[in-house]
């Protein structure tokens, strides 16, 4: 069964909490990686790994370029999950 | 011509089998504890040594979580140790002149434990799940380098790698770089974390590590006739190395003074020491040359002593040899027998304990001493701290690693 986008971003927050040592409230869609939420390069791919294993979607590296906010890559997960 | 610049203690810190900081490991030395434990760990079962020193205080207990996933066990430790010996210092937050505060901090193996759990993951799952902070974790300056990322220090980031005389040689270096000027403090020390199936199997197979997996506690015996090998141990010590000129400037507290270093290599194996001590007397004659301390003047010496048959016969009689009759009158400390063998480590944390033993003026002892070897004549401190005597006086901790390196670190009481 597909997750709904308030599943995954609360799975999302928990991983970027994990990953960056980010408090997971401060994890919201309007959110910029690196801008707000300090989420550098190698981070990234650490939090893009995570996701892949937690939601079953594969996330190439060119599509990880596009993802500068939260909701970016909720949306795409959502998109690309596992039906 | 220009005096050179005295260099002093201003800060130790320590994260050890016998305490998660310096006072706690000093008082556990005093007691003559032991810090050697058997390994609960499965992997442990099919290995031919069974026991380690592990640390008394995990790391997870005082670092973030996040700073557990991003830093080896090494650098964890590290930084751990130079927080302490930072705040030891009477600084806080970063150095006012970033420029002028350096590191040096080295590691024997590097990070080992990382590098073998990422190529268990390879293995298991597949590339992407080598994790893309396993360089960054795995290299051998990765230790200093977190600790200079934590102080803000731009005027060099140092790791040297010598073996078991990495911590020792990091404090020599740390020394010249002062009095050559290029810093006027310097965070200095050595760090391991290799209590790990394969380090303990190829050391193990080496022959150079004690199997006396039926008394723990008791298998780190340097001088006693039983000795079989060292105990591995893990942790790290760091110490506020300054210059004397900016450590009065703003009234710190002076554990002693970093009076001077003595290096030499052996040229002569890989793994084996040069058996009649050559290189090792080369350094302590070195050592006392550059910190000017003429034989008499030596009071104390933290000996590296690991218990190897060998290696504590051939590290006395060059003792003996560079001090001549004046050797007696040291009182000698292998405390190695408490705290275990920290390798690229140990340097470090017997270089803390050898200056707060000028501090308190108290030669920790060396336990498990069943019968002395009757080759050792010199006068080892057994089972309970000895006084230290008053007015001006210097101790030595010595320091030697695989691949011949031997480094000899001389302070003086203040």
């Amino acid at each position: 069964m597909a997750l709904t986008q308030d599943e995954i971003l609360a799975d999302l927050a928990d991983i970027v909490e994990e990953v960056a040592g980010v408090d997971k409230e401060e994890v919201q869609l309007d959110k910029s990686f690196t801008g707000d939420l300090d989420v550098d390069s190698l981070t990234m791919v650490e939090v893009v790994v995570a996701a892949e294993e937690k939601f079953g979607v594969k996330i190439p590296d060119d599509a990880v370029k596009d993802l500068s906010t939260v909701g970016d890559a909720v949306s795409y997960i959502e998109k690309n999950q596992a039906a | 011509m220009t005096a050179r610049k005295s260099v002093v203690v201003t800060g130790v810190g320590a994260t050890t089998p016998l305490g998660g900081d310096a006072p706690s490991f000093w008082d556990g030395m005093l007691a003559g504890r032991s810090g050697v434990r058997m390994l609960t760990e499965d992997w442990a079962e099919a290995l031919p040594v069974r026991f380690a020193a592990r640390i008394a205080v995990e790391p997870s207990e005082l670092l973030k979580p996040v700073e557990i996933r991003r830093l080896d066990r090494s650098a964890q430790f590290a930084l751990i140790a130079a927080r302490e010996a930072w705040k030891d210092a009477g600084f806080e937050g970063k150095f006012a002149d970033p420029t002028r505060l350096g590191v040096m901090v080295g590691s024997g193996i590097g990070g080992v434990t990382t590098l073998l759990d990422a190529y268990d993951n390879l293995l298991a799952k597949g590339p992407r799940a080598v994790g893309p902070r396993t360089v960054p974790m795995l290299m051998p300056n990765s230790p200093a380098a977190y600790v200079g990322l934590e102080f803000d220090a731009r005027a060099g980031v140092h790791a040297p790698v010598s073996a078991c005389a990495t911590g020792a040689e990091a404090v020599g270096h740390a020394i010249e770089m002062i009095r050559s000027g290029r810093a006027d403090v310097v965070l200095a020390g050595g760090t391991e974390a290799a209590i790990h199936p394969l380090p303990i199997a190829a050391f193990a197979n080496m022959m150079a590590m004690s199997k006396r997996n039926d008394e723990p506690e008791r298998a780190s015996r340097p001088y006693d006739v039983g000795r079989d090998g060292f105990v591995l141990g893990e942790g790290s010590g760091i110490l506020v190395l300054e210059s004397a000129e900016h450590a009065a400037a703003r009234g710190a507290r002076v554990y002693a003074e970093a009076a001077g270093v003595g290096f030499s290599a052996d040229s002569h194996d890989i793994a084996q020491p040069e058996p009649d001590g050559r290189g090792v007397a080369e350094a302590l004659a070195n050592a006392l040359a550059d910190a000017d301390l003429s034989p008499a003047d030596v009071k104390h010496l933290n000996a590296h002593a690991t218990s190897t048959p060998r290696g504590d016969i051939a590290e006395v009689l060059a003792f003996t040899k560079v001090l001549g009759s004046a050797a007696e009158d040291v009182a000698i400390s292998a405390t190695k027998s408490m705290h275990g063998h920290l390798l690229g480590g140990t340097g470090a944390i017997e270089s803390v304990a050898t200056v707060l033993a000028l501090h308190h003026r108290q030669a920790p002892p060396t336990i498990n001493i069943d019968e002395l070897d009757p080759e050792i004549t010199l006068d080892i401190v057994r089972d309970k701290p000895r006084a230290l005597p008053e007015g001006q006086i210097a101790a030595l901790n010595d320091s030697f690693g695989f691949g011949g390196h031997n480094v000899v670190v001389a302070f003086r009481s203040v």
